[in-house]
C-alpha cells in the first residue's frame, strides 16, 4: 500500500494556518485527495532541477515606481460602505485576544 | 425564442459599422441583447447580476455620442462582464457566498477602459468560484449549461461569458485564463477565446486567484472581433507593476487572411492516447487546411508537458491561498457570527468557500509551509522554467504552435465533480501556456457526432498576438467550418 | 550573586516609518492625526484585486540609509509576502524582503568611552509595510486602516552591544542619522520608530551565545535601558540557580517596569514566505546608487569632523552642537559673518539649547532665528554692543521677536566706543576726583576700578570698557 502523504494532523494544522474551520468529514475527504495530488504532484521529482533557476515572474523586467505624491483623497464612507460591522468610523470586529 | 429583430446576433465588426451608418441604434442594439437574455436564461444559467436599467443608459448615452460622431469601434456593443472584475457601483461577486453583497467602490482598469469606449455592459456572467474550475459548476449560485446541450457544462472558469456569447446573449464578453479558463469554455461553446501574453493587459481590480498566471481576455464570435476588444483592453496601467508598456499594435490590421510560408509547429505530447478521437480528427483536419493554404507543419517536442499540470496546481494554489487570505469577514463581503477574532475568521472561510475553493487553498498552504517550501513552490518553480525553455526552443523554429484545446468535448454536468484530480488533468493542453505566460487562442475547428463544438488552439511567441490572429483568422474565413447555431 | 561573571549579549531590530508624503504602495497620504480610515484606499485597506506599486523615495530613502550605515547595496533585490491573520494586516499577508535585503551588512558608531568608537555591526535594512491600528474597547475592537502600507524599513543589528547603555547610544546615534538624512523624524513616543530587543547572557570568555529573549513594547529609549537590565539580571539569576533560559518572547510592562513572557500562542508563527508576485525585483542600478549617494545629506559624524576642522571647535563642543540636527542647522546659521564661530557655540550650547530645554519646543520655535543671533554677535564681535547688552537683548527678543538691530536701538543699548566721547568723559572724572587721583599715583591700584566705574556711571553704562581702560590707563598715568 502507497504511503500516505499527508496525515490528519498536517490537515488540522495546515486548515489553522489558512484560518478554515473544517468538519471531521471535510478533514477526511480534504486528507484523502490531498493523498491523491500530492502523490501525483510527486512525479516532479523525477526531474533534476538542481542547475534551474526558478521562475518568479514572466512578464517585463526593470522595476516601475510611482513618484511620491498623494493621489488620493479622503473617502471613508466609501471605503466604510461594504464593512458588515462599523463604528465611529471604524472597522468594528469582536474582541482580539493577545 | 430568437428576438423579433435579432440584431443579437450581429457580429462586434458587422454592429459597429451598422451603428456608423445609423441603421440601428444601440438602445435597439442593447433591447434585443437584453430580450435575449430574458427569453433563455432560465435554462442558461449565464449569468449572475443582469444590469438592465444600466445597460439602457449607457446605450442611450452611447447613441448620442454615434450621433455626435467618431466614437470608438466598441461604442454602443453590448458586452458582458465575468463576476470576477470590480465594476463600481455593481455586486461582484466572484461567484461565491463570501463576497457577499460586495459592491466595489472603483472598476478595474479595463472596465474603465471599455466604458470610456462607450460600450455597454449587460451583466456580470457566472463562472467557477473564484476562477477555480474547468466547468463553471464549482459557482456558488449553480452552474451554466452549454447552449449546445444543456445537459453539458459551458466548460470553466468563464463558462457564463463563453455560453452568453454562443447563446448570443450579448455580442461579446470578458472572461480571465489562469490555465485555461477562457480558452476551455471557448472551446466548449464553440466560440472564439484568446488569452493574451502575460503582461499584455492590466489586472488591476481583476480579482486575483494565481498572480502570475491570471491574464484577461475577451470572447467573441470572430477572431476580428476578439482582436477589436483586444485592441481596447490591452495596454499599460501605472497600477499593475507587472504589466507590460509595449505599445499595442492595431490587431485588427494584421487580419490579412495570409498564411503563406506560416511555420506550425505541432508538439507530439498534444496528441496522446486518451483523447476524443474526434477531437483529434478535428485538429488534424484544421492542420491539412492550413498547409493547403500555403503553411507548413513542422513535428516538434514540448517533452516537459507531462509535467505542467504538477506545477501549476503547485504555482497556482500557494498564490491563490495568499490571494485569498483577505477574504475574512472584517472589511468587506460575508462576516459569520462569532464571539473572537479566531472564530471569525475559521466560521467566515468556512461558511463562506466552496470545496473546489478550500481543497486550492489547503494544498496552497501546504506547499508554502515550513518544511515543504523547497519540495513543493520551489521545485515547481525550478519546472516552470524547464516548460518555458521548451516553448523558447520551438519558437526558433516555428511561428505558431496548434493543438487541440481540450482533451475531450463538453462532459455531462455531474460527471467530473467526484474526482478532483480528473478534473484537473483536462488543462492538460492549456495549462502550459500559462505557466510559460505565452498568448494562446482558441477557436472552433469543427463539432463531434453529438454536435458539440470542438476547439483548436493556436499558441504564439511573446506579445506575438498579431500572429495568432491572423493564423486564426485565415482559418475562419477559409470555410473550412461552417459554425452551428445552439437550437436554444 | 557574581553578575561580573557574565557577560549581556544584545541585538536591536529597529522599525522605523520612512518620511514619504504618500504611501508604500499607493498614494494616500501618510499624515498623521487624521480621523479614522481617512488615508485609505481599496490598495492599502486589500480590496478584492488591487495591486501593489512601488514609491521610488521609499526606495531612495532606504539606500540613503544603508550608505549612511556603511551597507551593502543589493542590485537587485526582491519582495516577499508573510503571511499571518491579523485584523489590522488587511491582506492578512504583508509585503516586506525576506532573503534579498536591499541593504546589507554596515555598522553604526558609537562611543566606546575615552574617545575611542565601537562598531556594531548590522545584519540587515529592508523595506515592508506597516499595518493598520487596532484600538481594543471593551468588548470590541476597532480597527483603523491610516497607517496600514506606511512604509518602514527594519534594521537589525548584529547582537555587538553589552549593555543598555551601548543600547541606548546606538539607538541615539540610529536615530540621529536617520533625522540628519532625513529619512525618518525618529519620534519613538508617536509610533515611528519602534525598537524591539534580544537579549541573552554568557559566561565571560565563552564563544557560544546564550539563548535569547525578544522584548517587545518599549517605546522610549529609558524603557530600553530598563528593559535590558531588568532581563539581563532575570537571566543571571535563572542561570545561577541551575535553570535554564527558555527563548520567548516578552512583553515590557512599563508601570511594573518588567518583563513578561507573551501569552504562548497557540499557533506557531509560520510565515510562508514567498516571492511577492505582483511585484518585479527591486533593481538598483549602480547609477542610482551614485545618485542617492551625491543628495545625500551630511551625515552627523562627517559634520562633526568639519567643525573641529573648520570651526576649530572641540570635540565636545562639536558633539553638543550636532546630536540633533536642528541644533547643527541653527549653530550654522549663525555663524556666517562671524570672525570667531566659537562664540557662536557658546552661545548656542548656552543660552539658546537652555531656551529649547525649558520650553520644551523644537530650536525653530523657542528662539530667535539664527540670523538675528549672529547678528547681534557680529555686533559684540564689532564691538558695537557689550556682551551683557547681546544677554539683554536676546531676552528681549525672545518675547517680541523683532530684529537685532531693531531691539537694541529700542532697548538704546548700543554701545559707545567713540575715542573722544569717552576721553572727554575720563577727564571730566578725572578733574572730578583730584584725591583719588593723587592716591593712585601713589601707588593704590586698586582705585582704577573706581574710575572705570565712575566714567560708566558718567556714560551711562553705555561706553565700551575696553576703550574705557585703555584711555584710562593712559590718562591716569599721567
Amino acid at each position: 500500500m502507497a504511503q500516505s502523504k499527508i496525515t490528519l494532523e498536517q490537515v488540522r494544522h495546515v486548515a489553522r494556518l489558512a484560518r478554515i474551520e473544517l468538519s471531521p468529514q471535510e478533514e477526511e475527504h480534504l486528507r484523502a485527495d490531498m493523498d491523491q495530488i500530492l502523490a501525483y504532484v510527486d512525479k516532479l521529482g523525477e526531474l533534476d532541477v538542481s542547475a534551474v533557476e526558478p521562475t518568479m515572474q514572466v512578464g517585463e523586467s526593470g522595476t516601475p515606481m510611482r513618484a511620491d505624491e498623494v493621489t488620493n483623497s479622503p473617502d471613508p464612507e466609501a471605503m466604510l460602505a461594504n464593512a458588515p460591522a462599523r463604528e465611529r468610523g471604524y472597522f468594528k470586529v469582536p474582541k482580539i485576544i493577545e | 425564442m430568437a428576438s423579433p429583430s435579432e440584431l443579437n446576433r450581429l457580429t462586434i465588426a458587422n454592429a459597429a459599422t451598422m451603428l456608423r451608418k445609423r441603421e440601428i441604434s444601440s438602445t435597439e442594439l442593447t433591447r434585443a441583447c437584453l430580450d435575449r437574455i430574458a427569453a433563455v436564461e432560465p435554462r442558461l444559467h449565464a449569468f449572475l447580476t443582469v444590469t438592465n436599467e444600466q445597460a439602457l443608459e449607457q446605450a442611450a448615452a452611447a447613441d448620442r455620442r454615434l450621433k455626435a460622431g467618431d466614437a470608438p469601434e466598441l461604442c454602443g456593443i453590448p458586452l458582458g462582464i465575468k463576476d470576477i472584475y470590480a465594476t463600481k457601483g455593481v455586486a461582484t461577486t466572484c461567484a461565491s457566498k463570501i463576497l457577499g453583497n460586495f459592491i466595489p467602490p472603483f472598476d478595474a482598469t479595463v472596465i474603465a477602459k471599455l466604458r470610456a469606449e462607450g460600450a455597454v455592459f449587460a451583466g456580470k456572467t457566472n463562472m467557477d468560484e473564484f476562477a477555480m474550475g474547468s466547468s463553471t459548476e464549482n459557482s456558488a449560485f449553480g452552474p451554466t449549461m452549454n447552449p449546445h446541450d444543456l445537459s453539458r457544462v459551458a466548460g470553466g472558469s468563464s463558462g457564463g461569458s463563453a455560453a452568453a456569447v454562443a447563446a448570443d446573449e450579448i455580442l461579446g464578453a470578458l472572461g480571465t485564463d489562469t490555465g485555461g479558463s477562457i480558452r476551455e469554455p471557448a472551446s466548449f461553446c464553440g466560440v472564439v477565446g484568446i488569452k493574451p501574453t502575460y503582461s499584455r493587459v492590466s489586472r488591476y481590480g481583476v480579482i486575483a486567484f494565481a498572480s502570475s498566471l491570471d491574464q484577461v481576455g475577451p470572447f467573441a464570435k470572430t477572431v476580428r472581433d476578439a482582436a477589436i476588444m483586444l485592441r481596447s483592453l490591452a495596454g499599460h496601467d501605472p497600477r499593475d507593476s507587472t504589466c507590460s508598456a509595449r505599445a499595442v499594435p492595431d490587431y485588427p490590421r494584421a487580419l490579412s487572411g495570409d498564411v503563406k510560408g506560416l511555420r506550425i509547429g505541432v508538439p507530439k505530447e498534444y496528441f496522446v492516447a486518451g483523447m476524443e478521437p474526434e477531437v483529434e480528427r478535428s485538429v488534424r483536419a484544421a492542420l491539412k487546411q492550413y498547409e493547403a493554404m500555403g503553411a507548413k507543419t513542422i513535428d516538434i517536442s514540448l517533452p516537459h508537458t507531462a509535467y505542467a499540470i504538477a506545477c501549476y496546481y503547485l504555482v497556482a494554489t500557494a498564490e491563490a491561498s495568499a490571494n485569498l487570505a483577505r477574504y475574512d469577514g472584517i472589511r468587506y463581503g460575508m462576516r459569520a457570527a462569532a464571539e473572537d477574532t479566531i472564530a471569525l475568521y475559521e466560521m467566515t472561510r468556512a461558511q463562506g468557500f466552496g470545496a473546489e475553493v478550500k481543497r486550492r487553498i489547503i494544498l496552497g498552504t501546504f506547499a508554502l509551509s515550513a518544511g515543504y517550501y523547497d519540495a513543493y513552490y520551489l521545485k515547481a518553480m525550478k519546472v516552470r522554467t524547464l516548460i518555458r525553455r521548451d516553448f523558447e526552443r520551438a519558437f526558433e523554429t516555428c511561428d505558431v504552435i496548434v493543438t487541440p484545446v481540450a482533451p475531450a468535448t463538453a462532459f455531462k454536468l455531474g460527471e467530473k465533480m467526484n474526482d478532483p484530480l480528473t478534473m484537473y488533468l483536462s488543462d492538460i493542453f492549456t495549462i502550459s501556456v500559462n505557466l510559460a505566460g505565452l498568448p494562446g487562442l482558441a477557436i472552433p475547428s469543427g463539432y463531434d457526432t453529438n454536435n458539440l463544438p470542438i476547439g483548436m488552439q493556436i499558441i504564439g511567441a511573446p506579445f506575438a498576438e498579431e500572429t495568432i490572429l491572423r493564423a486564426g483568422d485565415a482559418f475562419e474565413r477559409s470555410g473550412a467550418v461552417t459554425l452551428k447555431r445552439p437550437a436554444l | 550573586m557574581n553578575h561580573d561573571a557574565y557577560e549581556a549579549v544584545i541585538g536591536l531590530e529597529v522599525h522605523t516609518h520612512l518620511m514619504t508624503k504618500s504611501k508604500l504602495f499607493c498614494g494616500c497620504s501618510t499624515e498623521f492625526g487624521r480621523g479614522p480610515n481617512e488615508n485609505v484606499c481599496p490598495v492599502c485597506m486589500g480590496m478584492p484585486g488591487v495591486l501593489p506599486v512601488l514609491n521610488r523615495r521609499v526606495v531612495e530613502l532606504a539606500v540613503r540609509t544603508g550608505l549612511a550605515a556603511h551597507c551593502e547595496i543589493a542590485p537587485r533585490s526582491i519582495f516577499d509576502r508573510k503571511s499571518y491573520f491579523y485584523p489590522d494586516l488587511p491582506k492578512n499577508y504583508q509585503i516586506s524582503q525576506y532573503e534579498t535585503p536591499v541593504c546589507k551588512g554596515g555598522y553604526i558608531e558609537i562611543p566606546a568611552g575615552d574617545g575611542a568608537a565601537k562598531k556594531i555591526r548590522l545584519v540587515r535594512i529592508h523595506i515592508e509595510e506597516d499595518a493598520g491600528k487596532n484600538i481594543h474597547e471593551a468588548n470590541a475592537s476597532l480597527v483603523d486602516f491610516n497607517r496600514s502600507c506606511v512604509p518602514l524599513i527594519e534594521i537589525v543589528s548584529e547582537p555587538d552591544l553589552r549593555s543598555a547603555a551601548d543600547a541606548s547610544a546606538y539607538l541615539h546615534e540610529l536615530r540621529s542619522i536617520l533625522r540628519y538624512i532625513e529619512a525618518s523624524d525618529g519620534r519613538m513616543e508617536e509610533g515611528s520608530f519602534r525598537c524591539d530587543v534580544n537579549v541573552s547572557v554568557r559566561k565571560r570568555g565563552a564563544a557560544e551565545l546564550g539563548v535569547k529573549t525578544e522584548i517587545k513594547n518599549l517605546n522610549s529609549f529609558r524603557f530600553v535601558e530598563k528593559a535590558i537590565d531588568y532581563e539581563v539580571k532575570r537571566q543571571i539569576e535563572v542561570l545561577e540557580s541551575g535553570g535554564r533560559v527558555m527563548q520567548e518572547t516578552h512583553l515590557w510592562d512599563p508601570v511594573r517596569e518588567e518583563t513578561r513572557p507573551m501569552r504562548s500562542k497557540e499557533f506557531a508563527n509560520d510565515y510562508r514566505y514567498f516571492p511577492e508576485p505582483d511585484l518585479p525585483p527591486l533593481i538598483v542600478p549602480p547609477a542610482m546608487v551614485e545618485e542617492i549617494r551625491r543628495a545625500m545629506p551630511e551625515l552627523p559624524a562627517d559634520r562633526r569632523a568639519r567643525y573641529i576642522r573648520d570651526f576649530g571647535l572641540g570635540a565636545y563642543e562639536a558633539g553638543v552642537l550636532t546630536a540633533e540636527r536642528e541644533t547643527a542647522d541653527y549653530f550654522e546659521g549663525v555663524t556666517p559673518g562671524l570672525k570667531n564661530p566659537k562664540s557662536a557655540a557658546n552661545w548656542v550650547m548656552t543660552e539658546v539649547l537652555r531656551v529649547a530645554n525649558e520650553t520644551g519646543k523644537p530650536i525653530a520655535e523657542a528662539v530667535p532665528a539664527a540670523a538675528e543671533v549672529g547678528a547681534l554677535l557680529a555686533m559684540v564681535e564689532a564691538q558695537k554692543i557689550s556682551l551683557n547688552a547681546a544677554k539683554t537683548a536676546f531676552a528681549a527678543m525672545l518675547k517680541s521677536r523683532k530684529s537685532a538691530e531693531a531691539t537694541i536701538a529700542e532697548l538704546g543699548l548700543a554701545q559707545v566706543s567713540d575715542t573722544g566721547a569717552i576721553a572727554a568723559a575720563c577727564d571730566a572724572v578725572i578733574a572730578a576726583e583730584p584725591a583719588k587721583l593723587a592716591e593712585y599715583r601713589g601707588g593704590r591700584d586698586k582705585l582704577f576700578g573706581f574710575f572705570v566705574g565712575q566714567v560708566m556711571k558718567a556714560m551711562g553704562g553705555k561706553a565700551n570698557p575696553k576703550v574705557i581702560n585703555d584711555i584710562l590707563k593712559q590718562k591716569l598715568a599721567g
